[in-house]
């Protein structure tokens, strides 16, 4: 199952399976078993010195850094792009010896409006700019538009479309429609991938979470993804435990690798760790590779920095002693 | 390795926790530990020592001291001395102490983990995150329970000096079990850590002293089987308490036959862990991890028989084996490994040995995750398609390794469940309520784990039933352990049967009643075919019994396993029948009172008074019917901890010689109020009371075989019920000097006894209360819940 990782395989996309509703209603989802589970993952895993440094740069290189403000203009998200392309200090680089892995974020993340200048300021790199989209975050404009929306998102240079889904679906249990939605989006998408957000935090229970998160695969979903970050309650270690056994499952039965990004809340460089030995735990090493793990996030990075720092020189570091995006 | 390997190869590293401060402790102590007597370090009189050696790295850690008799004769002297003035302390002040104690372990929680780590193999995050809380929970709660000791079990005082004999898999937390609870009601205890893992045991001996506890109160020798041996063995010894084997368990309830020590014994188990089709079955997954690769499956509660839904088990056992691989095995004092190193390479050798037996029988998967090149390591293992008849589904093997089978039905699943002779605890998963708390009171164990597995909390007693022993550590259930009623009962003075006088015959006006036995509702003529006569005090013949054989016995525990269904009977319906049953005798209260007259030769207002409280009784035993509650536990979960009280089962009792009639009914109507079923000798000289009940029981609507009455010697009847594998309890009242023999014969099945050991028991003076309590197996139902 695991591609070794000197010889990482390309993924090939999910192109999803037609609805299966039985598969669907039978999944089942103990939220205390969950929730104990979640909670030893950082008490059973823990990465010291030169691993934990390691792991922080992958963290680095699976980040869809982001911003979604309504206050964001073309020059803030230049500023973004650079710290994407530059997101360790030189010296740290250096000092970590860690120059041949030309460390970037994965991704960029901003609204519709912000794709162009985004791609114009990542020009020649390969961080790709993604998305958010389909009426994001409550997503409750007209399906024409939310299409016509993901469509412009492409045309404009985005290579990665994130999308909502209707939440009212999933309470009112209609998977078809959840299942129609979702098809939608991801034919609209073209060859850019797309990764469904669930919403979890409003979705109320780890079954919804579950079965939303398999109905997503099978209409194609390439990631499912936790938040748009403006839930009250973001990515958390059970909700993440939930996601990634449902593509665990969707692996075993379709051979579909479909990948996981959880979203808001993840700020400090140890809860990256957490998520990193998760997928690592449930899912293998495969994972751990940006095409099939990403983290939303938009000041995580600046905590990892001030570990690096940290292993680099023994001494704690302050925010402000590294560039901001 | 540099960082760029490591970010391609994503590996774990090393996480090591420092050994350096318990290293430092050992070293401060020149590697050499003494006994705790009487408050300080003393050196051995046997002046000899053993190695404790680390089992990860077979590092020599200490020396620690053999304690001999002279040794054990002392700390059971300081024991004795200080307990009089420790119970005088009363509970409140006690609670002083036990809160220190807490307090100490918290302090110093750290180094106790480290040490535990080293001495017993276990990872650093189980003792750091599991075991030492545990242990100051323990403390906490039992603060609690002496503070409240008053209010919570009036008319019970401390037992006296307990003997307690522990294992080396949870070192400290059975130290806690084992202290928290026999100090806090006013005992003294003299404790013997495990000879693999004392270290824990000492440091605590120092926070003893750091606590201030007065000297004796806790004694600690350490040593091996024999220094065991001498605790439970010690005439001044009240009460023992064991962990461990259900072998030396036996051994134990053997060599305490008789002595009049009362006993607890949390012994070994063959868990069911069953996985319903309908359960979460990634958590299902998991959750074998808490229960059978928990502490390397070192645990005698470990949830080591699998059993699988068929529909899903081939699903099952993949993901399994999947995550068997994931398994990280290796340094116990490695912050990311989820097993450590077996406990010494005895047990490895045990374990090995075990599994290799069953190469033949079904399919081994050994979890492909790499082991350390040295050190005591097994890996985690898996064996399937055993059929229940193979050797390991029944062997207890104390290591990680999952045997497994599969069912079709929840009546099968039950089935397969029970079928062993070990009743410790159990795991149910299914995502349907209507079948997790159907199946929770079917399966007979002490404790089962609704979605989950390995919970443990001092709230929530925790023991077994069968060959898993008996007695509960935790809770106010367990709390009974160390206490006895206020009320103690003068030695015995044996009543005899009346001989006849010259004339010896039955008035000729009467029509012949000669009594048969009562087996299954029927009156059924003894095996044998003989009787025995019975003189009235006058001498003269009154009627005959049936002199009841072994084979009459068998019937009656037959009959009474065909009526375990009035187990499942409401206590209202159980209520019912006493009432009706105390009705019924109410009207025949004259004839009654008469006979006890004449048979008993007593006066008629002592046989009133008889009749008068034995009404009481089947009334009080009528209102416990349906009161006689379990409890639910505060426990730290998010979910319930539901103490029920169960009956204990098929129960042979032999009564009182004395008070014929309510000696019978003081112990029977508690008994099947609760829901037992029994077989009963009646007293020995006067059995007609017994007998001329049957026609009351037979108009009170009792279901047959509920009651059993068997007549005759007792002696010969009761050997006969003590060695029968199918009773789980034996109360002896007899006047004949059996105690140590039913209490030796029911090492064999670790049957539930208690006996009066010639102690002459005043029914009157017996709280109903005390009857109950024996009565029931308290069976604790952990129930997580939460949705969103």
């Amino acid at each position: 199952m695991e591609g070794h990782h000197e010889t990482l395989g390309h993924v090939p996309r999910n192109d999803g399976i037609p609805l299966n509703l039985d598969w669907v209603s039978a999944v089942q989802v103990n939220t205390s078993a969950v929730e104990r589970r979640g909670a030893t993952i950082p008490k059973r895993r823990s990465v010291k010195k030169q691993w934990q440094a390691a792991w922080l740069l992958k963290a680095i290189t699976l980040m869809d850094l982001t911003t979604l403000s309504g206050d964001d203009t073309e020059e803030r998200v230049k500023r973004l792009c650079r710290k994407a392309m530059k997101p360790l200090r030189p010296d740290l680089v250096e000092a970590l010896d860690v120059g041949s892995l030309n460390i970037t974020t994965g991704a960029i993340c901003v609204y519709h409006d912000m794709v162009p200048t985004a791609v114009r300021a990542l020009e020649g790199t390969n961080i790709p700019v993604a998305a958010v989209s389909t009426g994001f975050p409550a997503g409750l404009s007209p399906l024409r538009l939310r299409i016509e929306e993901i469509k412009e998102s492409v045309a404009a240079g985005a290579q990665e479309i994130d999308i909502v889904i209707s939440r009212r679906h999933v309470f009112n249990q209609d998977w078809v429609a959840l299942y129609d939605e979702m098809c939608a989006f991801r034919e609209a998408c073209g060859d850019a991938h797309v990764k469904a957000i669930l919403a979890t935090g409003e979705l109320s229970t780890l079954r919804n979470v579950a079965r939303a998160s398999l109905i997503c695969m099978m209409a194609g979903a390439d990631f499912i993804k936790t938040s748009t970050g403006k839930e009250k309650v973001n990515a958390t270690l059970p909700v993440s435990l939930t996601m990634v056994r449902q593509i665990r499952a969707y692996q075993e039965q379709t051979g579909y690798m479909v990948g996981y990004k959880p979203a808001g809340g993840i700020s400090t460089a140890k809860s990256s760790l957490s998520y990193l030995a998760l997928m690592k735990e449930e899912l293998g090493d495969r994972w751990l590779q940006p095409d099939l793990f990403r983290f939303g996030a938009s000041s995580l990075l600046t905590d990892i920095e001030r570990q690096l720092e940290h292993h680099v020189t023994g001494r704690y570091s302050a925010r402000h002693r590294h560039a901001m995006g | 390795m540099n960082i760029t390997e490591i970010f391609k190869t994503m590996d774990y590293g090393p996480a090591p926790e420092s050994a350096s401060a318990a290293q430092a402790w050992l070293e401060s102590h020149n590697r050499r530990f003494g006994l705790f007597i009487n408050g300080e370090f003393t050196s051995p009189n046997s002046e000899q020592y053993f190695a404790s050696r680390a089992p990860a790295t077979d590092e020599h850690l200490s020396d620690i001291a053999q304690a001999n008799q002279v040794d054990v004769d002392a700390a059971v002297a300081a024991a004795r001395q200080a307990q009089p003035a420790w119970e005088g302390l009363g509970g409140p002040k006690r609670a002083r102490y036990l809160y220190a104690l807490a307090r100490l372990v918290q302090k110093h929680s750290r180094l106790f983990s480290v040490l535990e780590s080293i001495d017993n193999g276990k990872p650093i995050r189980e003792s750091r995150d599991i075991d030492i809380p545990l242990v100051a929970r323990h403390f906490y709660y039992h603060a609690g329970a002496a503070q409240l000791m008053s209010e919570q079990v009036p008319g019970y005082k401390a037992v006296g000096v307990a003997g307690q004999v522990i294992p080396w898999n949870f070192p400290l937390l059975m130290l806690a079990w084992k202290i928290a609870p026999a100090i806090a009601m006013g005992n003294t205890v003299v404790l013997k850590p495990a000879e693999y893992t004392s270290l824990t045991a000492l440091l605590f001996a120092e926070i003893c002293i750091e606590a201030g506890l007065p000297a004796g109160v806790v004694n600690l020798v350490t040593g091996d089987g024999q220094t065991g041996s001498m605790i439970v063995t010690h005439p001044d010894i009240d009460k023992v308490a064991f962990t461990g084997s259900s072998r030396v368990g036996r051994i134990i309830r053997e060599a305490t036959a008789g002595s009049g020590k009362s006993l607890t014994l949390e012994l070994g188990g063959k868990s069911p862990y069953i996985v319903f089709d309908d359960a979460d079955i990634d958590s299902a997954v998991e959750g074998l991890v808490n229960a059978i690769w928990f502490n390397q499956g070192q645990v005698c509660c470990a949830g080591s028989r699998l059993l699988v839904q068929e529909s899903i088990s081939e699903q099952f056992y993949a993901k399994v084996k999947a995550r068997m691989d994931k398994l990280r095995v290796g340094d116990p004092l490695d912050k990311a490994i989820d097993m450590g190193a077996i406990v010494d390479p005895k047990q490895l050798q045990t374990i090995t040995e075990l599994v290799a037996s069953a190469e033949h029988e079904g399919e081994v998967y050994r979890a492909s995750c790499p082991l350390p090149e040295s050190g005591c390591y097994y890996p985690p293992t898996l064996i399937t398609e055993l059929s229940p008849s193979a050797t390991l589904m029944q062997e207890e093997i104390f290591g990680p390794v999952l045997v497994s089978t599969t069912f079709r039905t929840p009546a099968e699943a039950v089935a397969l469940a029970n079928n062993t002779r070990y009743g410790l605890a159990s795991s149910v998963w299914t995502e349907n309520i209507n079948l997790a708390l159907d199946i929770a009171p079917k399966i007979n164990c002490g404790v089962v784990w609704v979605n989950g597995a390995n919970f443990f909390d001092a709230a929530a007693g925790f023991g077994g039933r069968r060959e898993s022993g008996f007695g509960r550590e935790g809770g106010r259930e367990g709390l009974y352990a160390y206490l006895k009623p206020t009320h103690e009962f003068p030695p015995l003075v044996e009543t005899s049967a009346f001989g006849a006088n010259e004339s010896g015959v039955a008035s000729a006006t009467l029509i012949d009643r000669t009594a048969k036995n009562y087996i299954g509702g029927k009156q059924k003529r003894p095996d044998g075919n003989y009787s025995r006569p019975v003189y009235s005090a006058a001498g003269g013949l009154i009627g005959h019994v049936g002199e009841g054989n072994r084979k009459d016995i068998r019937d009656a525990v037959e009959a009474a396993h065909k009526a375990k269904s009035w187990a499942n009977t409401s206590g209202h319906l159980r209520a019912q029948i006493l009432y009706y049953w105390a009705e019924n005798l109410s009207a025949r209260a004259a004839e009654f009172t008469e006979r006890l007259v004449k048979v008993t030769g007593c006066d008629s207002n002592v046989a009133q008074h008889e009749v008068e409280l034995s009404l009481t009784t089947l009334f009080s035993a009528a209102a416990w019917a349906d009161k006689y509650d379990g409890a639910v536990h505060n426990v730290p979960i998010r979910g319930v901890a539901l103490a029920m009280n169960e009956p204990v089962g098929v129960l042979g009792i032999a009564c009182s010689s004395a008070q014929p009639l309510l000696g019978f009914i003081s112990v029977v109507a508690p008994a099947i109020a609760m829901g037992n079923t029994c077989v009963v000798v009646p007293s020995q000289p006067f059995p007609l009371l017994a007998t001329d009940l049957y026609q009351v029981l037979e108009t009170s609507d009792l279901p047959g075989g509920v009651i059993n009455i068997v007549t005759g010697d007792q002696t010969t009847l009761m050997k006969t019920v003590g060695e029968h594998d199918d009773v789980d309890a034996v109360w002896y009242f007899g006047d004949a000097p059996l105690s140590k023999q039913i209490e030796a014969a029911a090492a064999h099945t670790i049957k539930r006894t208690w006996c009066n050991h010639q102690r002459a028991y005043d029914w009157a003076q017996v709280k109903q209360s005390d009857v109950l309590r024996r009565s029931v197996e308290v069976k604790n139902i952990w129930v997580p819940y939460g949705e969103g």
